[in-house]
């Protein structure tokens, strides 16, 4: 029998006080990945057909990595958090919640850190 | 894990079709949502038949024809049969609505009633409001004052009154919170529309000196930010009101006070 009244079921544990911190972040990151996302598409576009050599040598100008290594950062973190958002919307046992949010933290900074490396060894590679 | 369909006692079956009313040239049919916690059957869906020359204008008009003519069994909530007490909220012609102030004209073909969707049924048309209750009285829905009571009144501006404007007039009908996705996936922990509106009424009262605490209150993943600015809320509020905007004004409070 459940003696907890109304109150103390809808108050729970009280506020986590994480709310706006992630919201706010997750709205930031979208802003910033409009001029990302086109500085990218300037990085990447011209490269489409080339071969091996001239991609690797059009991307070893430090602006170039620098720029792509700051947009793979913002958008896996970007999508750890909208990730976040999904698992938390549709998932409600708290225990698969826990473990969801981990594997996708995990998930997307293993993809993260991968693409990283994989920038910073062509950049420096020269 | 979200559940796309019903359970198995809540699937709807074909209902009781009750007799045309005789000698009348101007009929309507009314499928009603009905279910009883008494008998252990799944909910049905009743037909009625009224002469609408013999029936007010309002879907509210309707029912109570229906349950003082037709059948007595049927079972809904209603007073003031003008919008002001939000008894009679319940979703019709798939929209959630107060009864007493949806006409029927509005309503083409045959008149479909439900309760409020997702939530718990008490009987036929009568959903359990009790957690939604519990939600509104979580966000302190009163003035919360530090200072000494005054001799008089707590005074406000014309102007800062002006701000309680399109936020005191909600009925707490519940039609925004159960037309709400998130509050159907999430309704344990998130607010909803209907207190979240009520929270910000608050804190946007210059007399009350506690918005710092509201706002610490609702940072939370849950209680406020399972808002996803559907704008079901402010679609179907039957007074006109815009709780997604209550709630955004809430969101920009929260970042301001961290600048």
């Amino acid at each position: 029998m459940n003696y907890k009244t109304d109150i103390v079921q809808v108050s729970g544990r009280g506020s986590a006080e994480t709310g706006a911190s992630h919201w706010f972040g997750e709205r930031l990151k979208s802003v910033a990945l409009i001029p990302l996302t086109i500085i990218f598409i300037c990085i990447i576009a011209p490269l489409i057909g080339a071969d091996h050599s001239t991609v690797v040598g059009s991307l070893q100008s430090p602006v170039k990595g620098f720029a792509l290594i700051i947009f793979f950062l913002v958008t896996l973190k970007h999508l750890e958090e909208g990730l976040q958002v999904v698992i938390e919307d549709y998932v409600h046992t708290r225990g698969r919640v826990l473990i969801l949010i981990k594997l996708n933290k995990l998930f997307c900074w293993t993809f993260g850190l991968v693409a990283i490396f994989a920038i910073a060894k062509i950049t420096f590679a020269a | 894990m979200v559940e796309l369909t019903l359970p198995k006692n809540s699937r709807m079956t074909v209902g009781k079709t009750w007799p045309k009313p005789e000698g009348a040239t101007n009929v309507r049919a009314f499928k009603v949502y009905r279910w009883s916690p008494d008998d252990g059957k799944n909910p049905s869906l009743d037909t009625y038949f009224l002469d609408m020359d013999k029936c007010g204008p309002m879907v509210l008009d309707a029912l109570v024809k229906i349950k003082s003519e037709v059948d007595p069994t049927l079972t809904f909530r209603r007073s003031c049969r003008e919008g002001i007490c939000g008894s009679c909220a319940m979703n019709v012609d798939g929209i959630n609505t107060l009864a007493c102030i949806y006409g029927l004209d509005e309503i083409k073909g045959d008149v479909k009633i439900y309760p409020l969707p997702h939530m718990e049924v008490i009987k036929d048309l009568i959903p359990d409001l009790t957690h939604f209750y519990a939600q509104h009285a979580s966000i302190m829905p009163w003035l919360e004052t530090k200072t000494d009571k005054p001799a008089t009144e707590w005074r406000q501006s014309i102007e800062d009154r002006k701000k309680l404007d399109g936020l005191y007039e909600c009925v707490m009908c519940a039609c925004c919170s159960t037309s709400c996705p998130s509050y159907w996936w999430n309704g344990d922990r998130y607010l909803g529309p209907a207190a979240l509106l009520h929270a910000y009424r608050w804190i946007i009262d210059s007399r009350d000196e506690a918005t710092g605490e509201r706002l610490g209150e609702l940072d939370d993943p849950f209680k406020l930010y399972r808002c996803h600015t559907i704008m079901n809320c402010a679609k179907t509020c039957p007074k006109g009101l815009n709780p997604a905007k209550a709630i955004a004004e809430i969101k920009k409070k929260m970042v301001e006070r961290t600048l």
